[in-house]
């Protein structure tokens, strides 16, 4: 029952900020909300028993990206919004539009993909010699899926480098 | 006699040798010595040649030089011929006959040439010995020539050479005009020649001279139907009338006195004129065989010869009276092959070669001493300062004019005894023409030499000579303005020893051919008759001995009186000549008053070259004109058509290719444009456009599988 | 009332669609940036809450190489707003369209 209570509520919090994200006049607000969705997801994640990925969460979005958003926002100061020219109506009348015909697709398809699972799914339980989330997540990872994560390792570096590059005024 | 071919090949070296080099190079005694060394041997060879063709058995010899146009399968009335043209010389008694008067005439009249010539500037005078030269080495290859090919080059080398001498002094116009004239009257013709020719080697499949007379020997004789070689004979006549000066195409002889005087002596006096009769002499079988066109040759040489010395009688220009003498005498010469008197005719030809250029040579050292002046009525009384030109002059003139015991005498009295064998008209036409020559000849002789001297005045003063004419014609013949005249003086030792060489030759020459009936007296035959008779038959033939018969028939009492008169006749014109200009100068003018308009249609010569100007000449450039109208209008027309036909063509097909073509290409081009515009329309740039795009796509690829699916 | 898959499915569709709308309607591209982000948070949900049904660990491995893959991607897209905030003085996409025809 707790459980129930406590998706809805993050549910409602997930969605109403991500829907303040996106609709914020002033880009820090966004940031802001940004960063409360993160952290609500996060909660998520801890019910869900995902520990690891809860921390991983927190300290990498809401951490790193969203500080590194809260950089450029404040970089790139800008006197007036970008959107101001626009109509909010019209602009609210065509995201409320496309948000219907994106539910109606994304609905048919877990329709869909429910009706399936019922007799597909299998529940392949991998052997693992550890216990707890975060043990066997580090198992996974420096066993099965070593390469994958070294890649990711120089797939960082690679950005971090391209990222550089870029934000430098003059090498 | 292998060493032939030299004969015309050395003053053709002398002509190269002054026209490459000398002209730029050479000094004047330098170019005389070379064209009269290359004459002198020419001379020598000559000679030689001829020594040895009489002692030689066979007379007749032909040299091969070279092959010129190797055999080519030509047309001929038999089939395919082989057209074949070797670099040949003939040497038989009637060529031997002519390098001997063209190398020694020629030679003769080089070396007058050098002291006659001396006025000139150091170029003119080189140049004027490369002609002479170049016109003796083609003369010799006319004379020498085996083919009517070689023949030909000859016969055009001389007539380009007459061309370029008669104009020699080309800054004079009536001299470059002269030149055109004999030039282009010589063209009619050549064309008669060379269509002879191109008929002879098609009827006979050869040019050779013997093979063709072999050959035509054996055709029947055309005595009653105009056939292919009475055709041929008329064609080559033409060529003959031509080259030789008859009517109607003697016109150009006259004016051709426009050249200096030695020039008027070799070519157009003793051998270039004289090449026609030696053509027709050539060709004697085919002519015998032509009796048709025999007689026309006949009446045609008798014809001229009467008009051209009614011309002479009133002439007053000293050149153009020996001009017209030429042609009258050529017209003898002429009537005497027309007759059939092959003999007499070259028998004439080689005396009258004697004695016109001696009388040529002579007028040109009057003229000379006159400081070219050539108006007979302002000269006389020469006798006074030029004893020596007189005295060959003198005998030249005895000779033309039939006196007996010189040269003239005997040839002109064979001619005429033949043509009253053929026909007594023809032979009262040519005794009045013997009277007439014997009349201007001494006319002329009597106005120059003798009586009271009417040019004029001479001395230191500048006056004596300020005349108008000829102080024009001084500077026209580019004698230096300094030169100042010393009065009529003996021309040079180099003039007069010639003059008095011909002078020999002239009184003695007509004993090579001494009549039967004198001969029979002193016991010699005609020689040179006989020694020309192999060139006038085929060796098969004895038709010359018909000739001989008729001449045969002839009664000594006959002969005797033909002769006699023609002597008397020739003295009654001496004498009246005497009487008119000697003893009463006055009474010729008055004669010529009583008289004015024959005086005036003779002086005129018949208004022959106004006739020609009017009908010819008009015509030709009437027609010319016509031809250039039509040229312009319809030729050029059709041209211009065809080009304005073009550019309407192709500016049709330019607006199609603008319209259509273009159109279309423009069509598909604007398609793509207008439809790129659509689709462009798409392209915005802007990510969020694309990124709906790809969500559509995204929803179309799923809503697609989904109702797959669950219809499925 | 048991919560299922099926709700954190749900939940993760009306969060992508969020920031589905959010990349399309917005034109600050810092915005649309965050909205991507969102995209992303909502796969990873889908992907943790189905690995917890099926009791397989390899769905939250792929949630660690989707998290380094978004901070990359947020990295340097950042760094090429700054990059061209500093050429335009703007960071209008409507402005990015120097690639068009």
């Amino acid at each position: 029952m707790a459980e129930t209570i406590v998706f809805y509520t993050l549910s409602v919090l997930i969605l109403g900020l991500a829907i303040l994200v996106v609709t914020a006049k002033n880009a820090v607000h966004s940031v802001v909300a940004l960063v409360m969705t993160f952290l609500c997801v996060a909660a998520l994640y801890v019910v869900l028993e995902a520990e690891f990925l809860a921390v991983i969460q927190i300290l990498v979005y809401a951490g790193g990206i969203v500080v590194l958003y809260l950089f450029v926002v404040m970089l790139v100061n800008l006197g007036r919004s970008p959107e101001e020219h626009q109509d909010p109506r019209r602009l609210s009348v065509f995201g409320l539009g496309l948000a219907g015909a994106m539910l109606l697709e994304v609905a048919g398809i877990v329709v869909y993909s429910y009706n399936r699972s019922a007799s597909t799914v299998t529940a392949p339980a991998a052997a693992s010699p550890v216990q707890g989330n975060t043990q066997e997540l580090g198992w996974l990872l420096y066993t099965d899926y070593l390469i994958p994560f070294e890649l990711a390792s120089v797939l960082l570096l690679v950005a971090m480098v391209g990222a550089i590059v870029l934000a430098k005024r003059d090498l | 006699m292998d060493l032939i071919w030299l004969i015309p090949v050395l003053p053709g070296i002398g002509a190269a040798l002054n026209g490459l080099l000398g002209i730029r190079y050479f000094s004047k005694p330098v170019a005389a010595a070379i064209a009269c060394a290359t004459m002198g041997g020419a001379l020598l060879l000559s000679i030689f040649a001829f020594a040895q063709l009489l002692g030689a058995e066979h007379r007749e010899h032909v040299v091969t030089l070279a092959h010129w146009i190797p055999p080519i399968p030509l047309q001929t009335v038999d089939g395919l011929g082989a057209f074949e043209a070797p670099w040949a010389f003939r040497l038989d008694p009637l060529s031997g006959m002519m390098i001997l008067i063209v190398s020694g005439i020629g030679f003769l009249i080089h070396l007058y040439s050098s002291s006659y010539m001396d006025h000139e500037p150091r170029g003119g005078y080189v140049r004027f010995f490369c002609y002479l030269n170049l016109f003796c080495f083609f003369m010799l290859t006319l004379v020498l020539g085996s083919t009517f090919l070689v023949m030909f080059v000859g016969w055009e080398g001389v007539g380009l050479c007459s061309y370029l001498l008669i104009g020699f002094w080309y800054h004079k116009k009536s001299a470059a005009d002269a030149g055109k004239k004999a030039f282009v009257v010589n063209r009619v013709g050549d064309f008669g020649f060379v269509l002879g020719v191109f008929l002879i080697f098609f009827t006979f499949g050869t040019i050779d001279f013997r093979e063709v007379a072999e050959a035509a020997s054996q055709m029947p004789v055309e005595s009653a139907a105009f056939g292919v070689l009475s055709t041929i004979c008329l064609l080559l006549f033409v060529g003959a009338v031509g080259k030789s000066a008859q009517i109607p195409l003697y016109v150009w002889l006259p004016d051709a006195m426009e050249g200096p005087t030695p020039v008027s002596a070799l070519i157009h006096a003793a051998t270039m004129v004289t090449a026609g009769v030696y053509m027709v002499g050539r060709n004697a079988v085919l002519f015998s065989h032509a009796p048709m066109v025999m007689t026309i040759v006949a009446v045609v040489g008798g014809v001229t010869a009467l008009m051209a010395a009614t011309i002479g009688l009133v002439q007053t220009d000293i050149k153009k009276v020996l001009a017209y003498s030429t042609v009258s005498q050529l017209g003898y010469m002429f009537l005497a092959t027309g007759v059939g008197a092959f003999g007499a005719g070259a028998f004439h030809l080689m005396t009258h070669a004697f004695f016109k250029a001696l009388l040529f040579l002579g007028s040109g050292s009057v003229i000379h001493a006159m400081n070219d002046e050539q108006d007979m009525q302002k000269m006389g009384n020469m006798k006074l300062y030029m004893p020596t030109t007189f005295i060959t002059m003198f005998v030249g003139a005895l000779a033309i004019a039939g006196v007996p015991g010189l040269s003239g005498f005997f040839s002109k009295d064979e001619i005429l005894a033949k043509t009253f064998v053929a026909s007594p008209w023809l032979w009262g036409l040519a005794v009045v023409t013997a009277g007439m020559t014997a009349f201007y000849m001494f006319r002329l002789i009597f106005m120059t030499f003798f009586g009271e001297y009417r040019g004029p005045k001479w001395g230191g003063d500048a006056e004596g000579q300020a005349d108008g004419d000829h102080a024009a014609a001084a500077d026209d013949h580019g004698h230096d303005g300094a030169h100042v005249w010393h009065g009529p003086h003996e021309s040079p030792k180099l003039m007069t020893v010639p003059l008095m060489i011909l002078a020999v030759g002239a009184a003695v020459a007509g004993y090579v051919g001494i009549p039967p009936i004198i001969g029979d007296f002193v016991g010699v035959g005609n020689a040179i008759e006989h020694f020309l008779e192999p060139s006038f038959v085929a060796e098969s033939a004895a038709l010359a001995e018909e000739g001989e018969h008729a001449v045969a028939h002839l009664s000594h009492v006959v002969e005797f009186g033909l002769m006699a008169f023609s002597v008397l006749i020739a003295g009654l014109g001496i004498a009246l000549a005497y009487h008119l200009y000697v003893r009463r100068p006055k009474r010729a003018v008055e004669l010529a008053e009583n008289w004015a308009g024959a005086h005036r249609v003779l002086t005129n010569k018949y208004y022959v070259d106004e006739a020609y100007n009017s009908t010819v000449i008009k015509g030709t450039m009437g027609s010319a004109r016509g031809l250039w109208a039509v040229d312009r209008n319809v030729v050029d027309g059709a041209v211009n058509g065809a080009g304005w036909l073009t550019r309407a063509l192709s500016w049709v097909s330019h607006v199609l290719d603008k319209y259509v073509v273009d159109g279309l290409v423009n069509l598909a081009a604007w398609i793509c444009a207008e439809g790129s515009y659509i689709f462009r329309r798409g392209q915005t740039g802007l990510i969020q456009n694309y990124a709906v795009a790809t969500l559509f796509g995204v929803f179309a690829c799923a809503t697609a599988f989904l109702v797959v699916r669950f219809m499925g | 009332m048991e919560i299922t898959p099926a709700h954190y499915t749900v939940l993760s569709a009306a969060l992508f669609t969020i920031g589905v709308i959010g990349v399309l309607v917005r034109r600050n591209i810092i915005i649309i940036f965050m909205a991507i982000e969102l995209m992303l948070n909502a796969v990873n949900i889908n992907l943790v809450a189905h690995a917890q049904q099926v009791e397989n660990l390899v769905g939250q491995v792929f949630v660690v190489f989707v998290i380094a893959v978004a901070a990359a991607e947020a990295a340097v897209g950042l760094g090429i707003i700054l990059a061209f905030y500093r050429n335009k003085e703007t960071v209008n996409i409507d402005e990015m369209n120097v690639m068009r025809w």
